[in-house]
C-alpha cells in the first residue's frame, strides 16, 4: 500500500469520525448504521425522523460519492448473488441480535473503549477473517 | 422547534459524510473488506487505516462529551450504559463477522453502494433487511410468548 493510498485511507476514516462526532455533540446520538437503521425497521418510538434522515444523507452522499468516484463502487469482488444473499441475512440478523456493526461497535464504541464493543469488534474480525480463510480453502467463491 | 430542525440537518450531513468517508476510504469496495480480513493472503491494510482515523476523531469527541451535559441541541445523550459481555452480544457479532467476510460488506456501505444500482448491492440490502426484520420478530415472539410455552424451552437455550 502506498502513501497516497493511506492518505485516501485515513482521509476517509476522518470524516467517518467528524460524522460521528458530529451526530454524537449536536443531537447525543450514536451513528452506528445497524442500529439506526434496525430502529426504522423496528418502527421504534421517538426517533423516526432523525433516522430517516440519516439514512437519506448516507443515500444522497453515495450518489455525490458515486459520481465523483465510481471506481470506488466495484463490487467484482462479492461472490455470486445467492452468496451475498445469505451473507446479507447473516448480516442482518447478527448485527440485530449483537446490537451493532462495524461502525456502532468498531468506530463510534471502540473510540470510547467500551468492553462490548471492543469484544463484540474482535469477535467479527475473527470469524470474519475466519470465514475468508474458508472461503479461500474451499478454492475461492464464484 | 428551532432545535428540532437543526438536529434534522445534523442527521442528514452526518449521514452524508459519513457515505463520502466510506467511499473515500474505499470501503464500499468488497474486495478492500475481504483483503483485509484475508490475514494468511494478500493482505490489504486500507479497512485498518480507515479505523484510525475514524477511532482517532471520534475518540477527541468522546473526551467533549465527558464534559458536558447534554448535547447542543437535544435534551440528554442517548449512549449505551451495558458493560457486561453476554452470550447474544458475543454470538451476534459472530454471525456478522461470518456474513461480512463472506459478502465483503458491512451495513453501512452496503447501504451507500445502493447508489450504483449493482445488484449486488441491491441483493445484499435486500436480504440484511429481512435478516433484520427477522431477529425484530423473533425478539417479539419470545418477549410475548406466554410463560407454559416458555418454560417448555430447554435448560440452558442461549438467551
Amino acid at each position: 500500500m502506498d502513501m497516497g493510498s493511506i492518505g485516501w485511507a485515513l482521509g476517509g476514516g476522518a470524516l467517518i469520525g467528524v460524522s460521528a462526532s458530529l451526530l454524537l455533540l449536536f443531537n447525543g446520538r450514536v451513528a452506528g448504521i445497524s442500529g439506526i437503521v434496525g430502529g426504522l425497521l423496528a418502527r421504534q418510538r421517538g426517533g423516526t425522523a432523525w433516522r430517516a434522515l440519516f439514512v437519506g444523507g448516507l443515500l444522497a452522499g453515495g450518489a455525490i460519492a458515486y459520481v465523483a468516484l465510481p471506481a470506488r463502487f466495484d463490487a467484482s469482488a462479492a461472490p455470486s448473488l445467492p452468496l451475498v444473499a445469505i451473507a446479507g441475512v447473516l448480516v442482518g440478523v447478527g448485527t440485530r441480535i449483537g446490537s451493532g456493526c462495524t461502525s456502532g461497535h468498531g468506530v463510534c464504541g471502540v473510540s470510547r473503549l467500551s468492553l462490548r464493543s471492543v469484544a463484540a469488534t474482535l469477535t467479527f474480525m475473527v470469524t470474519g477473517g475466519l470465514t475468508v480463510l474458508v472461503v479461500r480453502m474451499a478454492g475461492g467463491v464464484g | 422547534m428551532r432545535s428540532n430542525l437543526v438536529q434534522g440537518i445534523v442527521s442528514f450531513a452526518s449521514g452524508l459524510l459519513f457515505a463520502i468517508g466510506l467511499a473515500v476510504g474505499g470501503m464500499t469496495e468488497p474486495a478492500n473488506v475481504i483483503g483485509f480480513l484475508d490475514f494468511a493472503g494478500d493482505w490489504k491494510p486500507a479497512l485498518a487505516f480507515v479505523m484510525a482515523g475514524a477511532v482517532g476523531v471520534t475518540a477527541i469527541a468522546w473526551r467533549i462529551v465527558g464534559r458536558r451535559r447534554a448535547p447542543i441541541c437535544a435534551q440528554s445523550f442517548t449512549v449505551p450504559s451495558r458493560r457486561d459481555l453476554d452470550a447474544r452480544l458475543l454470538g451476534g457479532a459472530a454471525i456478522f463477522g461470518v456474513g461480512w467476510g463472506l459478502g465483503g460488506y458491512c451495513p453501512g456501505p452496503g447501504v451507500v453502494a445502493l447508489a450504483s444500482a449493482a445488484p449486488t448491492a441491491l441483493v445484499f440490502v435486500a436480504s440484511m433487511l429481512a435478516g433484520t426484520g427477522i431477529a425484530i420478530a423473533w425478539d417479539r415472539s419470545r418477549r410475548s410468548a406466554p410463560t407454559a410455552i416458555a418454560s417448555a424451552d430447554e435448560p440452558g437455550q442461549v438467551a
